[in-house]
């Protein structure tokens, strides 16, 4: 009798378990803490540092979801996947959003059924090859032999391009970006291709980073952003919003050093009162505390803050804000309005 | 208690089902039965229940659209416009190659393993020891990444190769072992009645098969003249002429000649490119699974009764001679049962191929296409339903030869 009431509260347990539920806000605050998907190491967007926490462009934004959502930028559970590993790791549940320099593409919104929230970083792909081959374009790659991460846009816009330009090469699939990194230095590749920041990131950590170029042509577009699974938009909107909430932070002007003064009354510009809680309703309507975007705006600075911290020009990976500026600066970050 | 004494004839009541001994063997594996289907539909349903909520559907259209992707190593034709379905063949020859390629050598280096174990000289055996040992007690992924990086490492990249004081230089002026593989020559067919490769390549083997059918046929006749007059007549010529002559004639015919690999922009061109991707995986493979064949071979051999030893010696006979037609065959029958599995071990581990880059059915279908397409679910059971199949092929075939050397009772 025992035994058939313990297994029936196993099946009945196994059978909640076992369905996705939709509620990840719930889930994660049951839990106490944030599952975001990572890359495996990538320096400037999300790698361990020597203490072993996890620093970075895209760790910044899991801080600041958790932040909103948690009260607490540190409560997040980092699992590291790779371009393989990511999208199952995403649709099973294991992470509840995905930061790991992914490309918006079509068919990974409709096809693999995922939300992209936005863009943290508008980028394309490019090519780094040792300066002594002597190589000024990428269509003078004839024969070469190139490494690519297996499971990328980066395989299917390669193959494009050498077609397209009716050039030959041998694809070196390789798993993560320190093994790339490992062969393309031991010369078992000629080229290395990946998004243009990847690039940067990687070259930045070479012994001699002069002794390596990255030719001119950018391939392909590649619109990086966090996302998180199809059918639960109540989640997908908090991502979204606390990576806006970053984005606008940057417009109105609000910084990691003064959001104390600005959030501590109501200001006269009434768009910072409604981001940082003071006026309206916001938060309600999202489903948490009046000032979550406060707290995701505290997590690490402002979008630009946070640029210039992990990959900005006084970084060894030196990117420039370029199509990154603010709209405002003739770029491409533009947070819809918050009200 | 009370069944027992109950006289017989008392109509049958449910609580039988539990104590009678008759009956209760089948009441469990009713029971059980009933479990494990209820465990199999919940996980079905499950199953079906989360794909509606992620919004999937469960489809093998995918194999039908272009891949997108391209694959390095291509036993077929092959190129990033053609289907889903033709890379997860592409990567399905690729696993067979390793497959076979490994179990061939693992064999080879297993049974010498095996009987040099067992050898008196104190420092082979002492040398097999420590092979078996090592390759046994390490886990194979380190062996795959260890060969792999051994050869990346270790060997110049084909620009060392350039210039006119180069820094490396080929074999011979036809063998280039490089940090991307190794280029050896290629046989290229010249004739314009011959220009399929595939096709001349089993004409070939079938000449040769028919060549040496002729030998075998020619060795019977003479250990027959033999038995029949005591002399044995010299055969060596002939057999030499029949394995080579009509093979060599047959390649003539197709205008056969050598392609040497050569420097050609960034990469060797021409020849045969035997990645290190390939390599390290075969020769892991091998290695490992080779430790393991020379123990069964080791083990066949002790199984074989002393006095077999024995009694061959006593009649005379040499010890290689008393190995191969004594021992080595009643060994067989021993050795065969575990070496099958062997086999379908080293097959399933080709899969550890992505940690080389090495593009099998796990790294094309299971890797990049999944990956791609979404289709998880899809994939791992056809990736799953391939390993199944291929299994059960090699058990299939080598129960039959099984069967053919075991004692026939008559
Ligand atoms: N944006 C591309 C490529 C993303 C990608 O894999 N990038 C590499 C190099 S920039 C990376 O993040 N590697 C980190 C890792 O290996 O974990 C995609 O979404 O498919």
């Amino acid at each position: 009798m025992k035994n058939t009431v313990i297994l029936g509260a196993l099946t009945v347990a196994g059978l909640a378990a076992g369905a996705a539920s939709a509620a990840t806000l719930d889930d994660v605050k049951a839990r106490g803490n944030l599952n975001c998907g990572v890359s495996t190491g990538l320096t400037g967007f999300s790698a361990p540092d020597a203490n072993g926490v996890w620093q970075g462009f895209d760790v910044a934004v899991c801080r600041a979801v958790a932040a909103a959502v948690l009260g607490d930028p540190m409560a997040v559970e980092f699992v590291s996947t790779t371009g393989q590993t990511r999208f199952t790791a995403l649709a099973s549940g294991e992470i509840d959003m995905l930061a790991r320099n992914t490309t918006w593409t079509f068919s990974r919104d409709n096809d693999l059924k995922f939300e992209f929230v936005g863009v943290n970083y508008y980028d394309g792909q490019g090519f780094m090859v040792p300066k002594e081959l002597g190589v000024s374009s990428a269509k003078e790659l004839d024969g070469a032999t190139v490494c690519i991460q297996t499971g990328t846009t980066t395989e299917l816009n390669l193959a494009d391009f050498f077609r397209v330009n009716n050039i030959s090469y041998e694809p070196v699939p390789i798993e993560t970006n320190a093994e790339a990194q490992q062969q393309y230095l031991a010369g078992a590749c000629d080229v290395y291709t990946t998004d243009a920041s990847g690039l940067a990131a990687t070259r930045a950590s070479f012994e001699a980073p002069g002794d390596h170029v990255i030719l001119p042509e950018i391939i392909s577009k590649e619109p990086l952003g966090p996302l998180v699974r199809h059918g639960d938009s109540e989640w997908g909107d908090i991502v979204r919003w606390s990576l806006n909430a970053l984005i606008a932070a940057e417009e109105y002007g609000v910084t990691s050093a003064n959001i104390e003064e600005l959030s501590s009354a109501a200001t006269d510009n009434p768009e910072i009162n409604r981001l940082l809680g003071t006026e309206g309703e916001l938060g309600a309507m999202i489903g948490l505390e009046a000032d979550w975007a406060k707290k995701a705006i505290m997590a690490n600075g402002n979008y630009g803050e946070i640029f210039e911290k992990t990959i900005g020009e006084n970084t060894p990976i030196g990117l420039s804000r370029g199509l990154n500026a603010q709209w405002t600066e003739g770029g491409l970050m533009y947070s819809p309005p918050f009200r | 208690m009370t069944t027992m004494t109950d006289p017989p004839g008392q109509g049958f009541r449910l609580s039988q089902l539990i104590y009678d001994t008759r009956y209760r063997s089948l009441t469990i594996q009713v029971v059980a039965m009933i479990v494990l289907m209820l465990l199999f539909s919940w996980l079905v349903s499950n199953t079906i229940h989360n794909l509606q909520t992620l919004g999937k559907d469960f489809d093998f259209g995918f194999l039908t659209q272009p891949s997108g992707y391209d694959i390095n190593q291509r036993l077929i034709e092959y190129d990033s416009q053609s289907t889903h379905g033709r890379a997860a063949v592409v990567g399905i020859l690729n696993t067979l190659l390793v497959a076979v390629l490994g179990c061939a050598l693992a064999t080879v280096l297993g049974v010498i393993a095996g009987v040099l174990r067992l050898s008196n000289n104190w420092l082979v055996s002492r040398l097999m020891a420590v092979y078996v040992e090592g390759f046994r007690n390490v886990p194979l992924l380190l062996w795959i990444v260890l060969i792999f990086a051994l050869m990346t490492e270790s060997t110049p990249a084909p620009r060392a190769f350039r210039g006119d004081t180069p820094d490396a230089s080929m074999l011979f002026d036809a063998v280039a072992i490089t940090n991307r593989g190794v280029y050896i020559p290629a046989i290229h067919f010249a004739s314009p009645f011959f220009t399929n490769g595939l096709f001349n390549w089993l004409l070939i083997l079938a000449v040769l098969g028919a060549s040496i059918f002729a030998i075998s046929r020619l060795r019977h006749w003479a250990t027959e003249k033999q038995e029949a007059t005591g002399d044995r007549p010299t055969t060596w010529y002939l057999i030499l002429g029949l394995l080579i002559v009509p093979t060599g004639l047959l390649m003539l015919l197709m205008g056969a000649f050598l392609d040497m690999p050569s420097l050609q922009g960034f990469n060797f061109g021409g020849g045969v490119h035997l990645r290190n991707s390939l390599i390290a995986l075969w020769l892991a493979l091998s290695l490992y699974t080779g430790a393991f064949i020379a123990e069964i071979v080791r083990g066949g051999i002790l199984a074989v009764n002393k006095g077999q030893t024995e009694a061959a010696y006593a009649l005379g006979i040499r010890p290689s001679t008393t190995m191969n037609l004594v021992i080595l065959p009643q060994a067989l029958r021993v050795i065969i049962p575990p070496l099958i599995s062997q086999f379908l071990n080293l097959t399933k581990n080709s899969s550890l191929a992505i940690a080389v880059g090495y593009m099998d059915v796990r790294s094309t279908l299971g890797g990049i296409t999944i990956n791609q397409t979404g289709r998880e679910l899809e994939g791992m059971l056809l990736l799953g339903l391939f390993y199944l199949v291929l299994s059960l092929l090699i058990s299939g075939v080598m129960n039959v030869y099984n069967a053919s050397v075991k004692l026939k009772e008559r």
